[in-house]
């Protein structure tokens, strides 16, 4: 019996993703728990990218890419061509490798987004701003400058204030693709000591080639593997334990740091 | 340590790369100076306060040439203020909203067609369609929308081409941002594609202010000061070409016109740009 609780916030199922004739991802099913962060693990080029950015219908943007299969968020399936993209991604925020923000002001990258979605009051504005900047411990760096150009923010800043930005709309799912893997050590620790505080507020997929920070903050782990000429799903290890006790030989391969 | 003092051990084929890369740049920079240098040498002894504001006489032999710098500067502003929203639009739906489709595809070649085509042609095709089939005649009107047309391939192109250097990255922040289209053109496309539209104007108030050819079949020649856009008026680069080919005596204020032309593009440049600037950059903040 399964109740609401333990219910899965998202419920990935059957997902195969092809860019043209080329399969990236073959037949993932997956659950993704409410208020936990998934890590996505494995080589590049196994998908991983590709299955997150299937959540929020980013893979649209690539005429080529077709998804098949089934997603289910909140019990409501996001793959065909009803869902309202605007309200879907207003819920599922994304977060890219490489810092992204817009070649405006500091205080106007966190506005434009809240604007778009009707908030218009300065003081409300003002306040949410100041409220994502502390969550992301930017506030204390930014607050004399937030009329500054973004770009003039160092790489782990700037992705910072990408993540404030995405929090600024209080999405329920955030996706993270691999936000740490263009930051030095520093600013990589410090983005992901952020992540990892963020899974009270929201549910978090992470994709990571680095399996010590997947080991660090996530608390379900699936491994990835390139089989076959397409990328598929190998292990869903649903704590710690389970991932350091695995018997599986590719995960295995990983936690060892051996080539299988 | 600046880069003169870098070891100067040459070849012979260096050395000799080195002296046709002067002789060119000497060569392309010296015709610009020949060619200003002409004009200005004989024709700025003619420019005055009273050449720019009275009319011409004598079929433009005497007398100044302030009707010409009315009709032109009409023109121009009909021109641009046609041309610009036209080749916003074209360019945002070329390339933002209908990239790689074949209805972008088809209008793509037809604009390289259309930058190629003789100014003659356009004035020809003015004239049937302006002057002509909609009845606004021999008028700054009909000229201005001519020149419109002429200058619209130019303007999407380069405006295109400040939009292809926009990275992707801004638009799958929107996009993931839950951003619409529209949005993410007005707040982050277009400004950071601003010098792109800024290069278009420059070009395109070049090609309206020298253009000759297309104005004879639009705008008319007529030396008065247009009342109206409805009436006929005569351009600057129309008056140089009168006086230059079809007036005994006229080649002093031909060249003294020529000043005058020059004096306005570098002028009326300096103020686009300023503008475009101004009102773009406030937007985006690039370090």
């Amino acid at each position: 019996m399964t109740t609401a609780a333990d219910k899965p916030l998202i419920q990935i199922s059957d997902v195969t993703i092809r860019y043209g004739s080329q399969v990236a991802v073959c037949d993932v099913s997956l659950e993704i728990p409410a208020n936990k962060i998934t890590g996505l693990i494995g080589p590049s080029g196994c998908g991983k990218s590709s299955l997150l950015s299937a959540i929020n219908r980013m893979t649209d943007m690539n005429p080529e890419c077709k998804v098949s299969g089934s997603i289910q968020f909140a019990d409501q399936e996001i793959l065909n061509g009803k869902v309202d993209l605007i309200s879907l991604r207003k819920r599922i925020g994304m977060i890219f490798q490489r810092p992204n923000p817009f070649p405006v002001s500091i205080r106007r990258n966190i506005e434009l987004p809240l604007r778009e979605h009707g908030c218009r009051d300065r003081q409300k504005l003002a306040a949410k701003v100041e409220e994502v900047c502390r969550i992301t411990g930017l506030w204390e760096e930014v607050k004399d400058r937030l009329n500054a150009s973004a770009l003039g923010l160092s790489g782990g800043q700037q992705q910072r204030l990408c993540i404030a930005r995405a929090l600024a709309l209080e999405p329920e799912v955030i996706l993270l693709d691999e936000p740490c893997s263009a930051l030095d050590p520093i600013a990589s620790g410090v983005v992901e000591d952020l992540v990892s505080s963020l899974k009270s507020k929201a549910t978090i997929v992470l994709v990571s080639h680095d399996i010590a920070q997947a080991r660090r903050i996530a608390d379900q782990i699936a491994v990835f593997w390139y089989e076959d000429r397409a990328g598929r799903l190998v292990e869903v290890c649903k704590d710690k334990e389970q991932f350091e006790n695995t018997t599986h030989p590719i995960t295995r391969c990983f936690i060892d740091g051996t080539r299988c | 340590m600046s880069f003169k003092s870098l070891p100067a051990s040459r070849s012979p084929l260096e050395i000799s790369a080195l002296i046709a890369f002067w002789l060119i740049a000497i060569t392309v920079s010296g015709l610009f100076v020949w060619l200003v240098g002409d004009v200005v040498v004989h024709g700025l002894s003619g420019v005055s306060w009273e050449f720019l504001t009275s009319s011409p006489s004598n079929f433009g032999t005497a007398g100044g040439i302030y009707p010409m710098i009315v009709s032109t500067l009409l023109i121009l502003v009909i021109a641009i203020v046609v041309a610009v929203p036209l080749s916003i639009a074209s360019a945002l739906y070329l390339s933002e909203f209908a990239r790689g489709s074949w209805s972008s595809i088809l209008i793509e070649r037809g604009l390289i067609i259309l930058a190629a085509v003789p100014s003659v042609v356009f004035g020809l095709f003015g004239f049937a369609l302006f002057c002509d089939m909609l009845g606004m005649g021999y008028s700054i009107l009909s000229g201005g929308l001519t020149l419109a047309c002429m200058i619209l391939p130019i303007m999407i192109r380069a405006l295109q081409a400040g939009l292809e250097s926009v990275p992707d990255d801004y638009r799958r922040a929107a996009a993931a941002l839950a951003m619409s289209k529209t949005r993410t053109v007005v707040s982050i496309l277009l400004p950071s594609a601003a010098p792109g539209l800024v290069v278009g104007l420059v070009l395109g108030i070049g090609r309206v202010l020298a253009e000759t050819a297309a104005l004879l079949f639009t705008s008319g020649s007529v030396d008065r000061t247009p009342e109206s856009m409805f009436d006929s008026g005569r351009s600057l680069s129309i008056h140089i070409y009168e006086l230059a080919m079809n007036v005994a005596g006229g080649e002093a204020n031909a060249y003294s016109t020529a000043v005058v032309l020059l004096l306005l593009l570098l002028v009326i440049n300096s103020i686009a740009i300023a503008i475009a600037d101004k009102l773009l950059k406030r937007k985006v903040k690039i370090v």
